[in-house]
């Protein structure tokens, strides 16, 4: 006879909750948001919705801009950037003074096996240049079929890396970070380390076609962060990948961290180059060669400037 | 179906207004069409279908544009400008009904334009030709290769109709030919993408949420006037709205939606498809993964096309059902 009832009355309870449980979800998700709020307010010494608004942006209605940067979105992408920019790697930047208000192209040194160097050119322009910049860098067209991964690159800012895009985003003033060594660059193995290796032209038709002035950066730290003491091009073939790199720390518990070596960020007195875009390759690759030289002097005095691979 | 054995009619053109004929004027943007142009022009609609409620003014010759008569059209009336509408593009169609319908219908009607010397043709082609690629430049222009076909052969005669209006456009310089590729259209219309934005529960493709582009039926009727006005020729891109994330669009219908992975999308709509419980052909699963964006600057400086509806609008008006 009672049974009833109470099985009803604990139906209703267990209803009640499940009614209650959007409310606390949502309060631990404002509690979270909290939290992210002030550790990135403590990074940035003021709070992220300032620095974004001192920002050139051009977002549409929806708060995303037409290459899909979300800002709200970022912010959380920022949050563990900006502790690897200041807490973890300590980076140290100098030449901000360098770069200029308007459009630009960064071309740096790629390395490090994991691109974290792109990552703290980022988290740089964003936290120590004003006003802030967001920097775009262009992604290899393959990331763009992978789940998730496409959609976290858009979201940041990240655009396809085709040339119309690259023209847009000059057009429209932005900092665009390239990386001319590409994956051959980033995968050099450790006793290659702060040797550039070949630059592609692409960049320097791009920059003489827009008037684009070069910002050349040099990263230092980067390259002991993974030790690669040798790169299986042939495996790397075979896999279909860009580079196979072996690296003994991988296999050690938590190596799978890059070693907390110390970032120095260099940025360079902007280069201005004229001429044909469409000239032939040898008088493009002389401009690309001065450009390579620039960077290469910039990370040789970096090398000896510093006094300690991890402070 | 009674045999049409009316006497052929012409409209004297006493009043000056010009005559512009519309194919495909039956379906819903056809309709639209009309009713915008039909006090300004007159209007001959061609299409097989019938015309219910039709103004009074226009002319409907319910007729296959594959078969001769078309001819007795243009040879009735003097035409003074085409609006090509009449494409098919039910995916459950034949490849052979499709190709004969799109391509060799079209060609014949180019003949005709031709033939007849008409001053003006605007053909509907859609900015699905370039089609959704992984390695698509955010804004796609004019000039950029119609690769559409290449993962979705079904739609390759839609591309050919592009194609086909412009080499007409270098053949016949004395008619002023436009090519419209307006995005996705959503509205009252009954396509791919406002069929999706229909559906009670959306799918999503888990992990991606690509920049879209979406135009309301009635801006592209507004295009197609101003393309209509003399002077203007070539191909425009033709973007409504500002680009949004898809995920924002699908939330602005408020209906739930559920993220799959790519892995189990494609086979399942396949198999879908082959037992005809859905209306998606799989490959058109790539236009919820990769950007199909187009840079409309040449539509907004050359033919001044001003988008009036937002994407809100857009969605508001997928349930209304009057056309």
């Amino acid at each position: 006879m009672s049974t009833t009832p109470r099985f009803t009355s604990a139906l209703t309870r267990a209803s009640r909750l499940a009614k209650a449980a959007p409310f606390f979800a949502n309060r631990a998700s404002k509690a979270a948001e909290l939290v992210v709020d002030e550790t990135l307010e403590r990074l940035l010494g003021e709070s992220y919705a300032e620095r974004v608004a001192r920002m050139p942006l051009h977002l549409g209605e929806t708060g995303v801009d037409p290459f899909g940067l979300d800002p709200q979105f970022a912010k959380y992408a920022l949050l563990w950037v900006a502790w690897m920019h200041r807490k973890y790697f300590r980076s140290e930047v100098f030449g901000m003074e360098n770069v200029p208000k308007g459009r630009m192209l960064l071309i740096s040194n790629h390395s490090g096996q994991i691109p974290i160097d792109g990552m703290m050119i980022g988290a740089s322009m964003f936290m120590d240049a004003e006003p802030p910049r967001i920097v775009r860098a262009m992604v290899e067209k393959w990331a763009s079929t992978l789940p998730f991964v496409s959609l976290f690159f858009s979201r940041v800012g990240q655009v396809t890396g085709v040339p119309e895009n690259a023209r847009r985003l000059l057009e429209q003033g932005e900092a665009l970070l390239v990386f001319p060594e590409g994956s051959r660059g980033i995968s050099k193995p450790f006793d290659q380390r702060y040797q550039l290796t070949d630059f592609g032209l692409g960049f320097m038709r791009l920059a003489i076609e827009t008037k684009t002035p070069i910002v050349p950066v040099a990263i230092v730290g980067a390259e002991e962060q993974f030790i690669s003491i040798a790169n299986v091009e042939r495996l790397a073939k075979l896999l279909r990948i860009p580079a196979f790199p072996i690296i003994p720390q991988w296999f050690v518990p938590g190596g799978q961290f890059p070693l907390p070596t110390r970032y120095r960020i260099y940025f360079g007195k902007p280069l201005t180059f004229t001429g044909d875009a469409d000239d032939e390759d040898g008088a493009i690759e002389e401009h690309v060669q001065s450009v390579k030289q620039t960077i290469q002097s910039m990370l040789n005095r970096g090398t000896k400037e510093r006094k300690h691979i991890f402070w | 179906m009674q045999p049409s054995v009316r006497p052929p009619r012409s409209i004297p053109p006493s009043d000056g207004r010009k005559t512009v004929l519309v194919t495909g004027v039956c379906g819903r943007l056809g309709k639209r069409l009309v009713r915008s142009l039909h006090r300004s022009v007159h209007v001959v609609g061609v299409d097989r279908r019938p015309f219910g409620d039709k103004p009074k003014d226009v002319v409907h010759e319910q007729l296959d544009m594959r078969r001769k008569k078309l001819k007795d059209v243009f040879r009735n009336f003097k035409i003074d400008a085409v609006v090509h509408l009449g494409i098919m593009h039910d995916p459950r169609a034949s490849a052979a009904d499709h190709h004969s319908w799109n391509v060799a219908g079209f060609s014949k009607l180019l003949d005709y334009v031709s033939q007849f010397s008409v001053p003006k043709l605007v053909v509907l082609s859609s900015a699905n030709a370039y089609g959704p690629q992984p390695g698509n430049a955010q804004f796609l222009t004019e000039d950029a290769p119609l690769l559409g076909g290449q993962n979705f052969s079904d739609i390759r005669d839609l591309i050919e109709v592009d194609m086909l209006a412009q080499s007409f456009f270098w053949k016949v310089p004395s008619t002023e030919t436009v090519v419209l590729r307006p995005v996705h259209i959503v509205g009252t219309v009954r396509n791919a993408a406002s069929n999706f934005l229909r559906l009670s529960t959306i799918p999503m493709v888990m992990g991606f949420d690509p920049m879209v582009q979406v135009i309301h039926e009635d801006d592209v009727v507004q295009s197609i006037v101003r393309a209509l006005e003399p002077d203007k020729r070539g191909v425009f891109n033709l973007a409504g709205t500002e680009p949004l994330p898809l995920s924002r669009l699908v939330g602005l219908t408020g209906k739930p939606t559920v993220s799959i992975p790519h892995a189990v999308a494609a086979p399942v709509l396949k198999q879908m498809w082959r037992f005809r419980l859905t209306t998606f052909p799989a490959p058109e699963l790539d236009h919820i993964r990769f950007v199909c964006m187009v840079d409309d600057r040449r539509s907004r400086d050359e033919l001044r096309f001003q988008p009036k509806y937002e994407a809100k609008d857009c969605v508001a008006s997928l349930s209304s059902g009057k056309w």
